[in-house]
């Protein structure tokens, strides 16, 4: 009902005015389940730039990152939003876990202390979003409560969902596994590495960023 | 030894979801895993993560959270609109929510109708307790 006023609000100032906002599109999911480099697969291929820094180690992201005015073209249609990359969401952090991967002690402690921030203001940032993509790993279990959560939390919020099924060129992954988990959903299945199915992607994005 | 506290709805429905949430955090703090009656509504589930992010130390990791409720995508019409009706007027008593401390619990799997707890078992000297932790079916 919120939501319902302050759209209604935003549209009439926005028409009284002239002004034009645009779709705030944001990308949810848990640590390294390939967020950024989804937003990077993006604003290459229509920025011609890398929106963040990638890395193994769980937490790279660990700020919000917005690129604004990226406007893209598939067959006739062509929508411009900005795009805001958020930190993975987690329910445990734990500095002794970034230290496998060859870290030292107080660089982990402090990339613990910076994504316990991150994840708050992941969780800050949800009522802000017009439409978000939910990256989810497709070699993981999709019944995670974090992906639970999330999608949840959009529904609650009545935030339109597209929920893309990352890393499809590894073995394990199983895409039919995320579609049975999240059945009132659209899932696609990509990979943004490799750049795979990105047709299908676009196609994907476009239906529910114009069905908003 | 691992301690399980049972938390009954009626102990938690007339809290606010601040106090609620820290009610649930302050046993899980406390090394013990919360066996919830009913769940969260999703607000409060990102609440909690919100409030368990803002208390993570070095002897307090987080939480594993997990919960499972009856389908309702399969209810007729009527039914829905009944269920819909007693969630307004007693709150959400369906179903049944975990959470305990990462330290103590690895991994709680859901798929998606049943629920397995994974625990980490110390082994030898505290210090190495991460290092060497065994997986235990429970």
């Amino acid at each position: 009902m919120i939501r319902f006023v302050r759209d209604f609000v935003q549209r009439l100032l926005g028409d009284l005015f002239q002004t034009k906002k645009h779709v705030k599109l944001g990308i949810y999911g848990p640590p390294n389940a390939g967020k950024t480099t989804l937003a990077n697969r993006i604003c290459k291929d229509w920025l011609g730039e890398k929106m963040g820094s990638v890395s193994k180690i769980p937490h790279e992201t660990r700020n919000i990152q917005i690129k604004e005015r990226i406007n893209i073209k598939h067959k006739d249609n062509e929508l411009t939003f900005n795009l805001v990359d958020t930190p993975g969401i987690a329910t445990k952090i734990d500095y002794e876990d970034f230290m496998k991967y060859k870290i030292s002690s107080k660089a982990a402690k402090q990339r613990a202390k910076e994504a316990t921030k991150g994840v708050i203001e992941a969780i800050k940032w949800l009522d802000d979003m017009d439409v978000v993509m939910v990256v989810l790993d497709s070699t993981q279990n999709p019944f995670s409560q974090v992906n639970i959560t999330i999608i949840g939390n959009l529904a609650a919020r009545d935030i339109p969902v597209l929920i893309v099924g990352n890393k499809i060129d590894l073995k394990k992954s199983n895409i039919k596994k995320i579609e049975n988990a999240f059945p009132q959903y659209d899932v696609v299945g990509i990979s943004a590495e490799k750049g795979e199915n990105l047709e299908e992607f676009y196609e994907s994005l476009f239906k529910v960023i114009k069905g908003k | 030894m691992l301690t399980l506290q049972f938390v009954p709805y009626a102990e938690v429905e007339h809290l606010e979801s601040e106090d609620r949430i820290e009610k649930l955090l302050n046993i899980v703090k406390d090394r013990k895993i919360v066996l919830m009656q009913g769940r969260l509504q999703p607000e409060e589930e990102t609440l909690l993560i919100q409030h368990t992010m803002l208390q993570i130390t070095k002897s307090f990791s987080g939480i594993e959270i997990c919960t499972i409720f009856p389908e309702e995508r399969d209810l007729q019409f009527f039914n829905k609109m009944r269920k819909g009706m007693v969630k307004m007027l007693v709150g959400n008593r369906d179903g049944i929510t975990i959470i305990g401390p990462a330290s103590v619990v690895k991994e709680i799997k859901r798929d998606p109708k049943r629920m397995q707890l994974f625990t980490i078992t110390p082994h030898g000297s505290s210090s190495s307790k991460r290092s060497v932790a065994k997986k235990r079916r429970r």
